[in-house]
């Protein structure tokens, strides 16, 4: 019988390295399964790998896809480190994309160009709203975060949907469920000619270094994290968890809302059924192969973008269904999670399987009544 | 024959030499002691007895033959049972569903039931099996381990400090019950520092520093002096203990109720007491008695006390948040070291940030290098042994961050410190230091209380001292009337009326 055992002394250059490992364990795992398609795994990897970084159309069509990631992705950072469990980003995506749309259809021909920053503002606000009522359940009520955000997402899309097919349909539309294409003074600027990426890209960068210095050298942000590491030291210190679960959940509601602004005054230019991409999921793994470090985000932000830039040119390229996207991200989150676990924990042959004196768990529960509530149920069957 | 033989036992860890060939001779029916600091390998050498370690390299034998002791299963069917320090009872299953759980399957619950009182009768055990667990107190909870260890009928049976939990006169019941076990020729392992109970109760005694056996000798020709010189290679220093000036009122508890805030703790009842400047006011009491709902109180980590049941300087507390009644002068240091002194994974240059802010500059902005100098002057203040202001707490000793905690709260001069369990679980030169840092703060004319077990302790450092039980406050004594047998009556919650009547006059 195989147990997981903890490790006296988890290794921290090991810790530090997971996430390559689990990039690496990624990419057998990921040769095979191009061999099991029939297809030549050097251009599968390729395309996932080495086509998404050739030339500077493909450099900044990646930093197109990587902004929002790494914007939600920062914001998820902070809570997870807080210890509040918001998987609910992409539903405060849509609601920053939803209320973006909303103000960059007032603009008329004069409006000026500034006009994307309240845009993007309303994309802000949208998204703190809607993560405020998770906050707002979660203290009023002690709904659990988890599951009050998720749901969320789906309310999201219907009201993203009742939006488009109803009152914003554009009327010039050919009633396809889309509204009107936004004015051009609506539109992020962007950075060169010629090319989608905009002044997005550089809020993102910016977003990095705010966010580090936040985390690492404030005294709000020490706070939030020894809220999530140790609840009761946050206590013994009088840091307000109250505080802590609005100030998480306001801060990703606003980076989630922002990156959906950006997203619709950006590269699509309107509000429509495909707005929500699946990018408020992707960017947990991009947060947690980030190590839910701003720094480590920007890598695993670029990672996590070639894998959608790299779905796209297989499903083009290699005639493979553009889901291997997803199939590629839940393989670097679960090798990860493996790598992590196999760093705290190692590997044992029970040994104590085949002793028959007495049942197993018996030591264990004479130890700590923790360990042998979980033990108990398994002693049962043996 | 020898009931228990261990030759030139080693067992090394990455870090440490736990064990350096210790050799014990347990003879049947002999209460043999085994006494040693902390960290001196006492409980390694347990765990290899027990089967819960593997040794690297000797012997064991048991009744002369050598056997391998592969697992606690296996130590149980040779006949050896153990007593654990910190109990492992499911709060809300009866004693003797507790019991029964630890037994094979053979016996119906009906008959563990009247196995337990056959024991219990046996061996003057107090235990109602049939009470759900969380309604004992720790004594009785005691007994219902120790019955669960001799169900078995054991002929070794080992207990690990199973007195730091209980009141004076339950450990001389206690006594009572060993020595009649030991008549009847089960051999005793007793683990212990404390030097008076060693004295009394056992025949012999090894004493373990440092991994390696440094004397065997017999406990009752010694003197405390000598054997505490075989365990910490020297005498313990001696306190200097000047008459206290008590000065203006600090802090004032005023008629504190508070019903429990989870199922298994406990409700505070009418609690009222002084603690003045210039004063260390001790409560003594067995753990579980509201002493962690009082100090949480206190605090302001729990802040449902009624208004005006807490005052600090004549001005109500009771609802402030930890960080205003810190602003007022109340520094406090909690019983639980890492996950509530500090945290774990945090570097201690951070871990000065939970109570110490002047390093917090305008807008919330942290001054680094202010935070690491701190840390490093705490850390040379107080002799705490760690690789520098960037170690993380979890990487000290016990003692270490004991003495970092301590030091980072007393090195903010507070009016009033709280510190609950000030040396829980550590050696006896850094709880000397800790000890007398307290008194010195007193000595500077801070108000200093102290909720603690021992009570060696607070005999040592209070001026004053109050016992807690049942969720009820004693009227308090001055130390020097105080008697050991006085307190431990009213650790059972025994105190008189007219006592209560007196103090309720004055």
């Amino acid at each position: 019988m195989l147990r997981l055992e903890a490790r006296p002394e988890p290794s921290r250059a090991m810790s530090m390295a997971s996430p390559l490992i689990a990039l690496a364990i990624t990419v057998v795992i990921g040769t095979v399964l191009f061999l099991l398609l029939g297809k030549d795994p050097l251009r599968g990897l390729a395309v996932f790998f080495v086509e998404p970084l050739r030339g500077a159309y493909a450099l900044t069509e990646l930093a197109v896809k990587a902004t929002p990631l790494l914007l939600v992705a920062l914001g998820l950072a902070v809570c997870f480190r807080s210890n509040v469990w918001n998987i609910g980003a992409e539903g405060q995506f849509i609601l920053g994309a939803i209320a973006a749309s909303g103000v960059a259809m007032q603009a008329t021909a004069t409006t000026g160009g500034w006009f994307f920053v309240p845009v993007l503002l309303a994309g802000v606000v949208g998204g703190m709203a809607w993560a405020a009522i998770v906050a707002l359940l979660r203290d009023r009520f002690n709904a659990n975060e988890i599951l009050v955000s998720l749901m969320l997402v789906y309310v999201a899309e219907q009201l993203l949907n009742y939006l488009v097919y109803g009152p914003w349909k554009d009327p010039q539309g050919y009633n396809f469920p889309q509204t009107i294409t936004f004015l051009k003074a609506t539109q992020v600027p962007r950075l060169f000619s010629g090319f989608r990426v905009n002044v997005g890209a550089v809020v993102a960068l910016v977003a990095v270094a705010a966010f580090w210095v936040l985390l690492f050298r404030t005294y709000a942000g020490f706070q939030l994290q020894v809220g999530g590491l140790a609840p009761a030291a946050a206590r013994y210190a009088g840091f307000s968890s109250r505080k802590a679960l609005w100030t998480a959940l306001l801060v990703s509601g606003g980076t989630a809302g922002l990156a959906g602004g950006l997203e619709v005054a950006g590269p699509l230019g309107q509000l429509t059924p495909h707005v929500p991409a699946g990018y408020g999921f992707a960017a947990i793994i991009v947060a947690f192969v980030g190590r839910l470090h701003p720094v480590g985000i920007v890598f695993s932000a670029i990672l996590m973008s070639m894998f959608y830039i790299g779905g796209e040119l297989a499903q083009s390229r290699l005639g493979l269904p553009k889901s291997l996207t997803g199939v590629f991200q839940g393989l670097l989150l679960f090798t990860l999670l493996g790598c992590d676990t196999l760093i705290a924990y190692r590997l044992r042959w029970g040994r104590r399987a085949t002793t028959t004196a007495a049942p197993p768990a018996l030591d264990d529960a004479l130890l700590s009544p923790v360990v042998a509530s979980s033990a108990l149920p398994a002693r049962e069957e043996t | 024959m020898l009931r228990l033989e261990l030759v030139d036992i080693s067992k090394s860890y990455p870090a440490v030499k736990a064990n350096d060939r210790v050799s014990l001779r347990v003879a049947p029916g002999q209460i043999h002691a085994v006494l040693g600091e902390n960290g001196a390998g006492k409980s390694t050498l347990m765990k290899i007895i027990y089967g819960a370690v593997r040794p690297d390299a000797g012997e064991i034998r048991w009744n002369g033959e050598r056997v391998e002791i592969g697992s606690p299963a296996e130590a149980r069917a040779l006949g050896i049972s153990m007593v654990y320090q910190h109990f492992s009872l499911f709060d809300t299953l009866t004693a003797a569903e507790n019991v029964w759980l630890g037994l094979d399957k053979s016996l119906a619950l009906a008959e563990v039931v009247a196995r337990i009182r056959e024991v219990a009768g046996v061996y003057g055990l107090e235990v109602d099996p049939l009470r759900p667990v969380h309604t004992l107190s720790v004594g009785e909870r005691q007994r219902v381990e120790i019955v669960r260890a001799l169900m078995t009928a054991p002929k070794l049976l080992i207990l690990d400090e199973p007195t730091s939990v209980l009141t004076p006169q339950a450990v001389q019941t206690l006594f009572v019950t060993l020595r009649k076990l030991a008549e009847e020729g089960c051999s005793i392992l007793y683990i212990s520092h404390k030097l008076d109970e060693i004295r009394a109760l056992c025949h012999h005694c090894t004493v373990l520093r440092g991994g390696k056996v440094t004397g065997e000798v017999d406990p009752t020709q010694e003197t405390n002096a000598s054997l505490s010189r075989l365990m910490i290679g020297a005498e313990p220093p001696q306190l200097q203990h000047r008459a206290s000036a008590p000065g203006d009122l600090v802090l004032g508890v005023r008629d504190l109720s508070l019903p429990k805030a989870d199922p298994f703790g406990t409700a505070l009842e009418g609690i009222s007491f002084d603690v003045r400047a210039g004063e260390i006011v001790g409560i003594a009491g067995v753990s579980g008695n509201g002493q962690q709902e009082l100090v949480a109180a206190i605090s302001g980590e729990d802040r449902r006390a009624p208004r005006g049941s807490i005052q600090l300087f004549g001005r109500d507390v009771a609802r402030a948040s930890p960080r205003s009644r810190r602003r007022a002068g109340l520094h406090f240091v909690p019983e639980e070291r890492l996950g509530r002194g500090a945290v774990p994974t945090l570097s201690l240059a951070q871990n000065t940030l939970l109570t110490r802010t002047h390093a917090v500059a305008a807008g919330g902005w942290l001054r680094t290098r202010e935070i690491e100098s701190l840390a490093a002057s705490l850390i040379e203040r107080f002799h705490v042994k760690a690789g520098g202001p960037g170690s993380a707490a979890k990487s000290l000793s016990g003692g270490n961050l004991q003495k970092f905690i301590v030091g980072r709260e007393i090195d903010a001069e507070p009016k009033l410190l709280v510190v609950s369990q000030p040396t829980w679980g550590v050696d006896v030169g850094a709880a000397a230091q800790i000890r007398g840092e307290l008194l010195a703060l007193r000595d500077r004319g801070s108000a200093v209380l102290v909720v603690s077990e021992e009570l060696d302790e607070l005999f040592e450092i209070c001026d004053r001292l109050l016992v807690m039980a049942g969720g009820r406050v004693s009227p308090s004594v001055p130390t020097a009337e105080a008697t050991v047998e006085r307190v431990g009556e009213w650790m059972s919650g025994l105190w008189s009326a007219r006592a209560q009547a007196g103090h309720a006059e004055a």
